[in-house]
């Protein structure tokens, strides 16, 4: 293999169930619907292994050989096992009563069933493409509407043109669907094989929802891994993943090419099992795709020769440099699983790039995140209010919304992204405020409120390179929002750019809850007249302790001001309190007392 | 004030004069020392067909009056000469180098009977120092903006060529002034901001940081819209005296050329593309014409080692102006020129439809009773913002104010104190004519409003005055 190893966006999981592999007197079975594989040897009389995906569902039993084994499964919870000799019987080892609960005549000429969503779907009629679903549900069979497969060619005399083999169910999205391999065909005008998928609702009528194009011909096997159909090629042995979700723009609608150009799966390595092993002995290569291997749904691969089950998964990072088109990118990557490190990860290439025009391709990841996370906070918003209305009202609705890791907020950009993108000291101040503003613009476009340390980013940054004017800017169109730790930043640059003094005091003033923090300003600023006109302004007057308004006048060293600002409490205390004398516990200056005894000020009688 | 009334009754017509430019001329004292060389003083005199020696005289005069009064206050050299028939001003912007500007004073021409000669009485006391001190500086302004300092010319080459830089902007430049509708808003010389909800104001910025990021040959770019400010790169000086460039010369310059008729001359352009409104209000008239000329104004900003210079391209789409400026020593092709056309031509129509609806939502949303009902003009030293409802719109030719002159005066006369002062201050002045001007200053802010209440009562128009500012200033900190 020559490509690089990053390139394989498929693998192999780390900790296959390994088991007895088959062979003449070892028979392996597996249950899809517990995903048990049973390794029955000498039809049971030397032990039959069960393996599950984890150690809790594994058990070793004997049975007596009573011939063949055809099918061997446990019932949910191991409690029975039921075993296939016969191809009209089967037994189950505990004996119990059966009931029949429900009777359907039809001729079936193969079935398939889904154990995660319980349907069973027969196929019917001569040439079998007519297939018709049953739901289970609650100890109920219930009948589907039937469809028809398109078939490529139809077989004239009719006969059997449908197979099992090019059937599989799958939920996808949450939605499930009966994926059909269409193979090409000479004469039907369709050079190439393609996957139909059938949207099966639990209510309505089953439609053809979905074409992936597969561009080649051969044998091929389907897996859905993290709701993505992915199509295995034996003979080129490469894989090739389908997004359903993923809108094709040069496609005709709900057809799609592959996301990414087809590759292996990862290569894989056994290590040697068994006593004999000696520990120095590297681990052998393991044939992929090979014609021993057994697909199953949704994620299962099985190679019965050796003795192995794996889970198929999919790894994201490779997948980045794969799509070239970041928009593209950022919506397959959002609907992934395990995604959040991958998106973080390609937002900073992306940004560390300095790739002249990456502007508009920030911009366009940015508006996706932005509007998976303004989903995310609208539900959770709608469920905190349906909450506080009440559980009486519509109580089976309300679910409290799953946060995905598609969700990226303000904090996890900042963390792993902004804050050491800002500090990157070979990139531009310019592009640096360019993605800052750009974030906050994706952030206001989707009504989200920008948290605070974004506006001091921004700020530090603009400051650093001594960009006043354009903060003024922002400031004065209300870009960085109003809040108190803002103005306090604002008020700390006032030494560095005077009018930050202003823009800080104007935003104080439109917080409205911050009267006692300008009076402080003021104060500070030894403008105790204005301090004074603005607390009555606002109608605090009353309230306000007299002590701070009087030392602060008393530091300007003016003393007619001391005796307006005196004079104007005291007249504020005899409308109040019939009285111009001070409260006990208003802890009025010592000033007051010197003050007392200097009966004329500059002239003027008290 | 006694002229107020008396004027309109006379059988005679009685004829007003508004102050007028008498003269104007730039001169350096140490580029002819010694005496019969005085000439060589002189580097510009408007107008240019006086005799020599008066010229030389008046420059003495103006050495003399601005030498001796130094020896009062040797850091504030004086500004202005009051005399009964005209007032000087002196400007030395750059060392040794004086500016002076002569302004006849404004005069009434009264009628006489039996043929005897009619009687001029001047008015000495209508015009302001600070308004035309600040049309001095602005004349000094708009030169550096466009040719650099005085003594960038000196260096490049000597008097010769300041001499002609000087001649060729000042002959043009002087045209212009129109001294009889100076008034407040001269001495601000503001930025009228426009106007803009968060959301949009963001659309612009993220425009601009494209163009930027695409066309890495721009270093600054200004946005407006309606002749206001929104986005400037520039530092706040250099776009204040750019801002009254474009909005008092350039862009009357140009009307909309959508709005022209269908066979104006100006639609070519527009016929011809489709896609965008886009185009250039300097350099090419017609990126299609193969004679095209790729050529800019060039402009000199602050830069952290003195001055840079610049080429100015403004390129505007519908009411949306944007000034891109690009280094002087590139040279500009007709391929930069199609780029850029391509890449902002079809953006910037849409933000300016963008902007126009937004605004007309605005609009609709604060309602018809929030449309200021008082004539007032607001002034932020800190952001050069200015706001007035007295002015209409600038043109090339007159600023026309919808008040009386009188009235006007009475706003320069407060703010000269305001000026005196540091702190905060507010002056209510009764006017002859049954108006009120109220004059509020508070922190770095100015605030003029003009009220015609002919009966309210002191108490009444402190009221009234605190009703506007809870309406129109409600989101700044401007104490009452």
């Amino acid at each position: 293999m020559t490509e690089p190893p990053q390139q394989h966006y498929l693998e192999l999981s780390e900790n296959p169930v390994q088991f007895e592999h088959a062979s003449s007197v070892n028979n392996v079975f597996f249950d899809e619907a517990n995903k048990q594989v049973f390794a029955v040897r000498s039809g049971g009389a030397t032990g039959v292994v069960v393996k599950g995906p984890d150690d809790k569902s594994s058990v070793a039993f004997r049975m007596d050989d009573k011939g063949e084994v055809k099918c061997i499964k446990f019932s949910i919870g191991n409690k029975i096992l039921a075993v296939q000799r016969t191809s009209k019987s089967v037994v189950f080892p505990d004996k119990r009563s059966l009931k029949l609960l429900k009777n359907q005549s039809i001729n079936v000429n193969w079935y398939q069933y889904c154990p995660e969503t319980a349907v069973i779907l027969l196929s019917t009629t001569v040439q079998g493409n007519i297939l018709q679903p049953f739901a289970f549900r609650n100890g109920t069979m219930s009948k589907m509407s039937k469809f028809e497969i398109e078939l490529p060619v139809i077989p004239k005399p009719a006969k059997l043109s449908l197979s099992e083999r090019d059937i599989a169910m799958a939920t996808i999205y949450g939605q499930l669907y009966v994926m059909y391999l269409k193979h090409h065909s000479r004469t039907a005008n369709s050079p190439s094989a393609e996957v139909v998928l059938y949207h099966l609702p639990r209510e309505g009528a089953c439609k053809k929802s979905h074409v992936l194009k597969l561009n080649t011909t051969g044998k091929f096997a389907l897996n859905i891994v993290d709701n993505l159909v992915v199509v295995h090629h034996q003979s080129s042995q490469t894989s090739l993943i389908f997004d359903i979700n993923l809108k094709e723009p040069d496609c005709a609608v709900n057809t799609h090419q592959p996301v990414l150009p087809a590759r292996s799966i990862h290569p894989y390595r056994m290590p040697l099992a068994g006593p004999a092993v000696v520990p120095s002995q590297p681990p052998v290569p393991c044939q992929l795709y090979s014609s021993s291997w057994s697909v199953f749904q949704p994620d299962i691969i099985i190679s019965a020769s050796e003795g192995y089950l794996w889970y198929l998964q999919v790894k994201l990072h490779p997948t980045v440099n794969l799509l070239q088109d970041k928009g593209k990118l950022m919506d397959f990557l959002l609907r992934r699983r395990d995604c959040k490190m991958v998106i973080l990860s390609v937002c900073s290439q992306i940004l560390e790039g300095g790739v002249k025009g990456s502007l508009p391709v920030v911009a366009t990841v940015f508006d996706k995140l932005n509007q998976v996370y303004k989903e995310y906070l609208e539900a959770e918003q709608s469920y905190t209010v349906a909450m506080e209305s009440g559980p009486s009202r519509g109580s089976a609705a309300q679910k409290r919304p799953v946060r995905t890791q598609a969700v990226i907020d303000q904090s996890d950009m900042y963390t792993h992204v902004l804050s050491s993108f800002t500090e990157r000291k070979e990139v531009s101040h310019k592009f640096v405020i360019a993605v800052l503003m750009e974030y906050i613009r994706s952030l206001n476009q989707h009504q989200i409120t920008v948290q605070h340390y974004l506006y001091e980013l921004v700020i530090k940054t603009l400051v650093q390179h001594n960009l006043f004017y354009m903060l003024h800017q922002f400031l004065q169109y209300h870009v960085l929002s109003d809040s108190k730790p803002l103005a306090c930043l604002l008020l700390s640059l006032e030494s560095t750019y005077p009018p930050a003094h202003q823009l800080s005091l104007d935003m104080l003033k439109r917080l409205s809850t911050a009267n006692d923090e300008i009076v402080e300003v003021l104060l500070s600023k030894q403008q105790v007249l204005g301090a004074l006109r603005f607390i009555r302004s606002v109608g605090g007057h009353d309230n306000v302790s007299a002590r701070k308004f009087l030392d602060a006048a008393r530091q300007t060293g003016d003393q007619m001001l001391f005796y307006t600002v005196f004079r104007s409490f005291q007249q504020r205390n005899q409308r109040l309190r019939g009285s111009p004398a001070f409260n006990p516990g208003e802890n009025k200056p010592r000033i007051w007392f010197i003050f007392q005894m200097k009966p004329t000020i500059g002239g003027l009688k008290i | 004030m006694q002229q107020g009334k008396s004027r309109a009754g006379g059988a005679m017509q009685e004829k007003q004069y508004t102050p007028s430019l008498l003269s104007f001329f730039i001169y350096n004292p140490t580029f002819g020392p010694r005496e019969g060389e005085e000439e060589k003083k002189i580097l510009f005199y408007h107008p240019s067909d006086i005799e020599k020696n008066e010229k030389i005289r008046n420059v003495g005069l103006c050495e003399a009056i601005v030498q001796f009064t130094r020896t009062f206050c040797p850091t504030k050299p004086a500004k202005s000469l009051h005399t009964q028939k005209n007032r000087q001003f002196f400007f030395e912007p750059e060392d040794n180098f004086w500016i002076v500007m002569v302004v006849r004073n404004p005069m009434i021409e009264k009628p006489n009977k039996d043929g005897k000669p009619p009687t001029i009485e001047y008015q000495e006391e209508e015009i302001l120092d600070t308004v035309y001190g600040a049309v001095v500086r602005q004349c000094y302004s708009m030169y550096k903006l466009f040719n650099g300092t005085f003594g960038r010319a000196m260096e490049a080459g000597g008097v010769e060529l300041l001499t002609q830089k000087l001649e060729k902007f000042f002959y043009r430049y002087l045209q212009t002034l129109h001294l009889q509708s100076c008034d407040l808003l001269d001495v601000f010389g503001g930025i009228s901001f426009f106007p803009l909800d968060k959301m949009t104001y963001l659309k612009i910025q993220s425009f601009v940081n494209r163009v930027e990021e695409s066309l890495s040959l721009i270093k600054y770019t200004a946005f407006l819209y309606n002749d206001q400010l929104i986005w400037s790169g520039l530092e706040q000086d250099d776009m204040r005296i750019l801002y009254k460039y474009l909005t008092t010369s350039l862009f009357p310059r140009h009307s909309e050329p959508e709005l022209a008729g269908r066979d104006s001359p100006l639609r070519p352009e527009v016929a011809g593309n489709l896609l965008h409104y886009g185009r250039f209000l300097t350099g090419p008239t017609n990126l299609k014409d193969p004679e095209a000329k790729f050529r800019f104004p060039k402009i000199f900003v602050t830069a952290e080692d003195g001055y840079e210079e610049l080429h100015l391209i403004v390129y505007k789409a519908m009411s949306a102006a944007a000034c891109f400026m690009i280094s002087a020593s590139v040279e500009l092709t007709r391929d930069f020129c199609e780029q850029l056309d391509g890449l902002v031509g079809p953006q910037l129509t849409l933000l300016a439809s963008d902007i126009c609806e937004q605004f007309t939502i605005n609009r609709r949303i604060s309602g018809p009773e929030k449309e200021p009902q008082f004539k007032f003009i607001y002034f932020n030293h800190m952001n050069l913002a200015e706001k007035s409802t007295i002015h209409m719109r600038k043109t090339a030719s007159v600023c026309l104010t919808s008040v009386h002159p009188d009235l006007m005066k009475i706003l320069g006369d407060i703010n000269c104190d305001f000026a005196r002062v540091d702190e905060d201050e507010e002056i209510i002045v009764k006017a002859m004519t049954d108006y009120w001007v109220v004059g509020k200053k508070s922190d770095q802010r100015e605030l003029y409003v003009i009220l015609n209440q002919k009966n309210a009562n002191l108490i009444e128009v402190n009221e009234e005055v605190k009703r506007l500012c809870a309406t129109q200033f409600n989101n700044i900190f401007f104490l009452d």
